[in-house]
């Protein structure tokens, strides 16, 4: 069982009061625990399973603007105690940081209502055998498919956040993740995909079949591939990428890069970055959310945030010690965003397939190709060349590239989103990138 | 050296006798008991942000029948832990039997000492040092907008237990030092990195201002991609240049040669040993035993001593890299490659320090033969599809080559290529073989554990750059 409030609260407020004790202007203390169990198949038999439990204490003192933290998952009282004293003897000889400081009192989550994000049903070991057979089954159905891996993770955790302006609350959350890789071979080629569902509450997990015939299916259209030629076209994103899209925008209005100044969206609050048909929203309070939560990671409140209105930046992602460089309140996104999407656009994906007669559709994309600072984009890519609306051929080993400036602002987006993960965006083409192949 | 049965109830004899009553139906297991101490300090937009220490201290316990791993961990070192994890064990493994091996082999080599590099050092003389990386970059241009400086230093000392009682040890130093600049000039912004470190003290790193030629290097790669041009796009010549740019061999070759993958059959490579997959005159190894090198171990996390595995002689596919359980399927040994990022993971086979061996060419013959190509000198990270072979990485300083000579520089572009046949496009490996500064850090399955990599210069016939240049 994963510890409870009570045990959690007791080390929270022993830490803080050991800080204090030790003459710390103010600390916070954060303190987890957490239970998951995994279990493997491949090709159809039981290949590993795999059990953690874990504590986790994070704290960190302040004296004045000094400020250090430290981090332990011994949470043996003597053990505490030493980590406060190291903690706070850091403390002291660290330098000064004008904007060090615990967040604003009157910002700091009061009623915390229940996302119901917790789950307390136990899928037992056997139960989760039970369905990777099932989910294994389905995926090797079909001969060309010759290695299938598959795992089911259950995971139950509790936090406690605490700090010495009397902040101190947490709650448990679960979560659910099926997931397959299958791995199928022709006689030109061999290829792996994947499917997986991941949800806090066990009933919301997609059918063990129709997840291993989905990653089967998605397997064997890859073979066979060819390479294209060097060209500009019209890419058409799968949502599977096309979310990616929304991460790579998170980390270019974070706080933290926007003061630092090394984004490509500094200083452009209020103007257009994006085609004036796109909302992006970021949404806290969905019930069974996967990004959901109370409060950040700084207890600080978090409300629903309009990052782009009709295409136009909005806000920044601010913490507390970031907003005070920037002049701006912290908006609860300390650690960053929670359930972030596009809202959907107003055509069908059927349409947008055929929206031209040749465009690429892009599955999968390789390689760390994202440039904060530039914007630059440049990656690896495997995926479909789409005549008048049909999928013709797979295609890999190419590359795609262009730059978020441009990229943003040549979006269009179906009307298929879907809330599955924490990030979500609908099927997305952008219009005039470079590919290379041949 | 860490005693991890002074903490808690749990004795050295307790552990054996759990410990063995656990395994002694199994192929194979052990008990890895793991106590890192780490620190990492920040300075950023002129401060030093963020100075953290963490102190982890758990145990893992594994259970091997036949095909089946099975995995428990917990960070409580004590009686009821151990038993609670043994139950677990038991329970996923209760219908498969097997035989214990108890062979593992010995050696009195070490490759690094048993030092704590974080105590070493004070704080203050460590802080002293980013204050004075931030001044000498903002002194040296007025281009210079933003100074980013860390160290990150790590002991991590591990004990294996292994049924029948038998206790293997190890101490391992880690340290990284890193500067990231950001310059502007003319409402363009541009960034370079560079960074060193191995299973070292500070000190060795540090004497003699060796802090500056970082600065020096970081502030150069910044500069030249102020001039960058947009890159190309199509299939063209590669010239490698030597050292850090061998992730390519790791991505591209490295990954697919895993034991795992290969016992699984959905590496590109399983059906490839002894056959030619590299041009003449290619040699790859995997080292564990170069002193205080990233990817270097005494022992790797299943206690078996490292060594140097041939890989590819001379174009020929000699070795995969292997860990325990993936040598027992498949009829071979252990080269000393099982790894783990820490005690919550599972031993996976992995790289060490992969370096491609110098041959005969210089890196201006290759240049001067290029009518039309790239010359890239650095990279960012890399990634492979492993069943495809399909592999990119990121260039962050490359160059134009035009009728044999270099031209401007280009931005960051991603190369995209086959792993099976790359090497076989290799037409010049030169004689300047260059290990890395030591700062890769390698993921698999969730799991980054530092590595190193060596290349010399080498001329790719035919790969694709991924610019937006037509």
């Amino acid at each position: 069982m994963v510890k409870d409030q009570e045990f959690l609260k007791s080390k929270a407020s022993y830490c803080l009061d050991l800080a204090k004790k030790m003459g710390a202007t103010d600390a916070s203390v954060t303190v987890g625990h957490s239970i998951s169990e995994t279990v493997n198949f491949r090709n159809k038999s039981l290949e590993a399973s795999d059990r953690s439990d874990g504590l986790a204490l994070s704290i960190e003192t302040y004296l004045g603007k000094r400020r250090s933290s430290i981090s332990s998952s011994n949470l043996l009282d003597e053990n505490i105690k030493t980590l406060v004293e190291k903690c706070f003897e850091t403390t002291k000889i660290t330098p000064e940081d004008e904007f060090n400081s615990l967040p604003d009192k009157n910002l700091l989550a009061k009623q915390i209502s229940s996302l119901n994000l917790y789950d307390e049903t136990r899928f037992e070991n056997d139960k989760k055998i039970k369905y990777l057979k099932d989910l294994e089954e389905s995926a090797s159905s079909n001969n060309q498919i010759i290695n299938t891996e598959s795992s089911f993770t259950e995971n139950k955790s509790n936090f406690i956040l605490a700090n010495s302006d009397g902040f101190c609350d947490g709650y448990k959350t679960s979560s659910f993740a099926a997931s397959c890789v299958a791995v199928a071979k022709d006689e030109n080629s061999m290829e792996r995909d994947y499917e997986f569902s991941s949800k806090r509450h066990l009933s919301d997990i997609k059918q063990a079949t129709d997840l291993g015939n989905k990653a089967a299916k998605q397997t064997i259209r890859k073979l066979s591939p060819k390479k294209i030629g060097s060209e500009k076209i019209n890419i058409i994103f799968d949502k599977r990428i096309s979310k990616g899209m929304l991460s790579v925008f998170a980390s270019a209005i974070s706080a933290s890069a926007i003061a630092r100044g090394t984004s490509f969206l500094r200083d452009k609050i209020d103007q257009q970055v994006f085609a004036d048909s796109i909302n992006v929203i970021d949404k806290p309070d969905i019930i069974k959310g996967m990004g959901s939560q109370n409060f950040d990671s700084e207890g600080v409140n978090s409300n629903t945030l309009q990052l782009i209105e009709n295409g136009i930046l909005k806000n920044y992602l601010v913490d507390t010690y970031n907003g005070k460089k920037l002049n701006l309140k912290s908006n609860g996104r300390s650690g960053g965003t929670t359930n972030l999407y596009f809202e959907k656009g107003n055509i069908s994906y059927q349409d947008l397939i055929k929206k031209d007669s040749r465009s690429l559709y892009i599955t999968e994309t390789i390689g760390h190709g994202s440039n904060i600072v530039t914007g630059d984009y440049s990656v690896g890519a495997t995926g479909f060349l789409v005549e008048d609306g049909e999928f013709k051929y797979p295609v890999n080993e190419i590359t795609i590239a262009g730059n978020f400036k441009d990229m943003f602002k040549n979006i269009i987006l179906a009307n298929d989103l879907e809330f599955e993960y924490s990030v979500n965006s609908p099927t997305m083409m952008i219009e005039g990138m470079t590919v290379a192949g041949k | 050296m860490s005693n991890f049965f002074n903490k808690s109830d749990l004795t050295r004899q307790d552990a054996d006798k759990i410990v063995s009553e656990t395994l002694n139906n199994c192929d194979d297991g052990e008990l890895y008991l793991e106590e890192s101490k780490s620190e990492s300090i920040l300075l950023d937009d002129n401060k030093i942000k963020n100075s953290n220490y963490s102190s982890d201290l758990g145990f893992g316990f594994r259970a091997i029948s036949n095909e089946v791993v099975a995995y428990s961990y917990s960070n409580e070192i004590s009686k009821d832990s151990l038993k609670n994890s043994s139950e677990n064990l038991k329970s996923t493994l209760k219908s498969i039997k097997g035989t214990y091996n108890h062979e593992i082999p010995k050696s009195n080599k070490k490759f690094y000492e048993d030092i704590n590099p974080i105590e070493q050092k004070t704080l203050d003389s460590k802080l002293e040092v980013l204050n004075k990386v931030n001044d000498f970059l903002r002194k040296k241009d007025g281009s210079v907008k933003q100074v980013t400086a860390s160290f990150a230093g790590e002991q991590k000392s591990i004990e294996i237990i292994r049924s029948g009682g038998e206790a293997l040890t190890d101490v391992r130093p880690l340290i990284r030092f890193n500067v990231s600049v950001m310059l502007e000039k003319n409402g363009r912004k541009e960034t370079g990195v560079y960074g060193i470190g191995g299973r070292q003290s500070y000190d060795d790193y540090l004497k003699n201002d060796n802090w500056k030629n970082v600065c020096e290097e970081a502030f150069r790669i910044a500069s030249v991609n102020l001039e960058s041009k947009p890159a190309p796009a199509g299939e063209m010549k590669v010239v490698l240049g030597p050292g850090w740019p061998a992730i390519l061999i790791h991505e591209a070759i490295g990954h697919g040669l895993e034991g795992d993958f290969n016992r699984k059959k959905t590496s590109a490579f399983h059906d490839l040993m002894g056959e030619k997959v590299a041009s003449e005159g290619v040699t790859i190894v995997d080292d564990g035993t170069i002193d205080n090198r990233r990817g270097s171990l005494t022992i790797d996390d299943e206690g078996t001593p490292t060594e140097r595995t041939v890989l590819i002689e001379n174009g020929i596919l000699k070795n995969f890299m292997q860990d325990r359980h993936n040598a027992r399927l498949m009829n071979t040994r252990s080269t000393g490659s099982g790894r783990r990022e820490n005690y919550r993971h599972i031993v996976l086979p992995r790289m060490r320090n992969t370096m491609m061996l110098s041959g005969n060419q210089t890196q201006d013959e290759m240049i001067k033969s290029v009518d039309k190509g790239i010359f890239a000198v650095s990279f960012g990270g890399g990634q492979v599809d492993i069943t495809s072979g399909k592999f990119v990485f990121n260039c962050t300083e490359a160059y134009e080559i035009n009728n044999g000579k270099i031209g401007s520089p280009i931005k960051g572009a991603t190369l995209i290529g086959d792993g099976p046949s790359i090497l076989k496009e290799v037409s010049m490996v030169g004689n300047d073989m260059m290990l890395d500064p030591g700062i890769g850090t390698c993921g698999k399955a969730g799991q980054g554990v530092p590595v190193g990599v060596a290349q010399p210069s080498i001329l790719i016939d035919k790969m694709t750059v991924g610019g937006t240049k037509l």
